[in-house]
């Protein structure tokens, strides 16, 4: 049996979902961070589907940009996190509120 | 191009150059070689008039009206003004006057401000209002005419407060700079109207066109520039600056508020007579406000005990005989008493002054006496403008004051009696003077002086460089009135030499030539009349309070009333528009909205709460919001 692209697309969504819940729920930075990984992975699962579906490149293209932004987020957000665990005991989400209006 | 008419552009820029080199290099020339730069310039500037007026004379009668474009000064949209010269007989007449009355005493100056500490600054001050006074009469525009008209008024204010260190004159200054202010605002009013109605502001299309205005538009506009002559030449109700405008030195009142700016409204007056012949209405206001200013500032004169407050008083007077003349349609009378006014008195005036400098600063009629025998120049010279002003023939001022009371009749016998009247206070308060000041005691020296460096000393003539001035002033004085005689029509060279400019406009005097006698010999008798009651009166005595009348010596309360009216209702309408208009309304207005957005701005900022999650949740919402949005549209 095939797997039709309805499945990837309920796995991609059900992955975003997670993501999503994870950031908004998790206290841990570095786990909302792997939140948000996992978002843009859904959001690329969705894309090559779509791709493939389509029998459109545009799609697979998409991909390689999400990818090379995921990479460039990892540096600036993990040079955050860092800097955050070298200031401070832990690094809870809910500690960080200096830029409060 | 038109050859020597050209010479007309070195008229104004002569002097103007003057005032760029002293305001370069004034302090390094100092005194006396500033003085002597400025005086230079002005005289170039004279000879130039001089060949322009030659040039004129070469052409035709009917082609002696030229425009001499410079640059284009305001392109903007449908308002284009040149910078240019209208150079025709009555422009070259007022540029030759300014000019050669301007010189004399840009050089009786050099004498009565010698070591002044701010001696380049009066001559640069003095060749700027040259140059102001020479684009006023010159300009071919209303606003170039505007341009010179402000910057006179500017030079004037300049001028009246130059010592500014001491306490009156600056606010005399404030007072004149203020009262002409409101004059010039009917100026403005005027040129707004032209053009709207017009589309233009040079005075030889808006002539050409006048007759497309109608007679209502032509009335306000008319007394609009009224009441911008009104400001300028010292009528009712905007006369007061002038007797305060004294506080300045003495060769300015002579220059500025007595021979050339205060008749810029008469010039003004004249340059618009053939709107003014369309305008019934502004002539009989204006020949009634000029009477009324002639009757009553004489009156004033009359108890008057500063030296230069009666010729200040004798200046507004003698205005309005020139406003008669231009209500009576007699501009070229008009013009003829401002020539010969600007000679006699400006005579007066350095006479007066050469009598404060002998003096060391004394101003006070009723301290002087017997200066004859100290001051013998000066003498001669003042009895000669005496003379003059009080209408004894034949001296310049009966033939002008003649002409003018001619014109008057004409007019109205009303208008004429009032002017005779004038005319006998005017022969009466000028005899008064005189003889306070160089007949009688020599009570200068029973008086105690008051400041310091005069006392004991004794009066002295003036230097020869005022002295030149006065002289040829004098002799100007007696021959002035040479230049428009009226015994046959060949000897009336002025309204001749007028006439292109007016032409149309002029009203025919209809009256028979005997009564034409009878009224100078009248007028003559009235002077003489005038001088003999003046004599008599004061031979021998200093006070006479029953001819002296409180009210006379106050002018009317005039002043006072004025203070009263801007101190009362005026600072209160000021301050409900301080404080309810402005402080309420409008500040209101803008901190309100400030208010707005600050208060925005407090309750937005409680949505920043530094929490990543709330953001997270935010954009959470955002994105699940847009989804809806899309997916309701779609289905």
């Amino acid at each position: 049996m095939t797997v039709s692209a309805g499945w990837y697309l309920t796995l991609s969504a059900v992955l975003f979902t997670i993501g999503a819940v994870g950031l908004l729920v998790r206290r841990n930075v570095l786990v909302m961070f792997m939140c948000v990984e996992l978002m843009l992975n859904a959001a690329n699962l969705a894309f090559v589907t779509f791709a493939r579906q389509l029998d459109d490149i545009g799609g697979q293209s998409a991909v390689f940009f999400v990818l090379v932004v995921a990479a460039a987020e990892v540096v600036v957000g993990l040079g955050i996190i860092v800097a955050i665990f070298r200031r401070r005991a832990g690094a809870t989400a809910d500690d960080l509120n200096l830029l409060k209006g | 191009m038109h050859s020597l008419v050209d010479a007309a552009v070195f008229v104004p820029a002569l002097p103007l150059g003057g005032f760029l080199v002293l305001l370069l290099a004034g302090r390094r020339l100092g005194d006396p070689w500033a003085g002597w730069l400025a005086t230079g310039a002005t005289t170039g500037g004279f000879a130039a008039a001089v060949v322009t007026y030659a040039a004129l004379l070469s052409h035709g009668e009917d082609h002696r009206s030229f425009t001499q474009t410079l640059f284009t000064w305001l392109p903007a949209g449908g308002l284009r003004v040149n910078a240019s010269l209208l150079i025709d007989p009555l422009s070259v007449t007022m540029a030759l006057f300014v000019t050669g009355v301007g010189a004399l005493i840009h050089l009786y100056s050099i004498g009565y401000m010698r070591g002044d500490p701010d001696f380049p600054k009066y001559f640069l001050y003095l060749n700027l209002f040259a140059f102001s006074m020479l684009a006023l009469v010159l300009g071919d525009s209303l606003l170039v005419t505007f341009l010179g008209w402000e910057g006179v008024g500017t030079c004037s204010y300049l001028l009246i407060s130059f010592w500014f260190e001491r306490e009156r004159p600056p606010a005399a200054g404030k007072k004149a700079f203020v009262t002409n202010r409101v004059g010039d605002f009917g100026f403005l009013l005027a040129m707004f109207l032209v053009f709207g109605s017009l589309g233009t502001l040079r005075y030889t299309e808006v002539f050409a066109h006048a007759g497309q205005l109608s007679r209502g538009t032509v009335t306000a506009i008319t007394l609009l520039l009224f009441l911008g002559a009104v400001g300028k030449s010292a009528q009712i109700p905007l006369y007061i600056w002038l007797p305060d405008a004294m506080e300045g030195p003495t060769p300015v009142s002579a220059l500025i508020h007595a021979a050339t700016m205060v008749t810029a409204g008469v010039y003004l007056m004249a340059r618009v007579s053939p709107l003014l012949s369309r305008a019934p209405d502004t002539t009989t206001t204006i020949a009634v406000i000029g009477v009324a200013t002639a009757l009553i500032a004489a009156t004033i004169a009359c108890a008057q005990d500063d030296i230069k407050k009666v010729l200040a008083y004798s200046t507004i007077s003698q205005l309005g005989y020139m406003f008669l003349a231009v209500g009576a349609g007699a501009y070229a009378a008009a013009v003829f008493h401002m020539v010969t006014h600007a000679f006699f008195k400006a005579l007066l005036f350095l006479g007066a002054g050469s009598v404060i400098h002998g003096l060391h600063d004394e101003q006070d009629m009723k301290r002087m006496g017997g200066l004859r025998r100290w001051m013998p120049v000066t003498a001669a010279t003042f009895i000669v403008g005496w003379l003059a002003i009080a209408g004894v023939p034949p001296f310049a001022g009966f033939w002008s004051k003649d002409a003018i009371l001619l014109n008057a009749y004409d007019k109205s016998p009303v208008l004429w009696a009032l002017g005779l009247v004038t005319a006998l206070l005017t022969a009466y308060y000028m005899s008064r003077q005189v003889h306070l000041v160089f007949f009688g005691r020599e009570r200068w020296r029973e008086a105690d002086r008051h400041d310091a460096g005069g006392a004991g000393a004794e009066p002295h003539e003036a230097p020869w460089t005022m002295l030149v001035a006065l002289v040829t002033l004098a002799l100007l004085s007696v021959a002035g009135g040479a230049l428009n005689l009226p015994f046959t029509p060949k000897l009336k060279v002025l309204e001749h030499w007028l006439h292109p400019v007016f032409g149309p406009t002029l009203r025919e005097v209809s009256v028979g030539s005997g009564l034409e006698v009878g009224l100078a010999l009248g007028s003559a008798a009235v002077a003489l009349l005038g001088v003999a009651l003046g004599l008599a009166a004061w031979r021998g005595r200093v006070e006479r309070p029953a001819l002296e009348p409180e009210v006379l010596r106050r002018a009317w309360y005039v002043d006072e009333a004025v203070s009263a009216l801007v101190a009362g209702p005026g600072t209160e309408a000021a301050e409900v528009l301080a404080d309810k208009v402005d402080a309420g309304t409008i500040d209101g207005a803008v901190n309100g909205l400030a208010a707005l957005v600050r208060g925005a701005g407090t309750r937005l900022r409680r949505v920043q709460t530094g929490y990543v999650r709330n953001y997270a949740l935010g954009v959470a919402c955002g994105a699940v919001l847009l989804l809806a949005y899309a997916v309701v549209r779609a289905g």
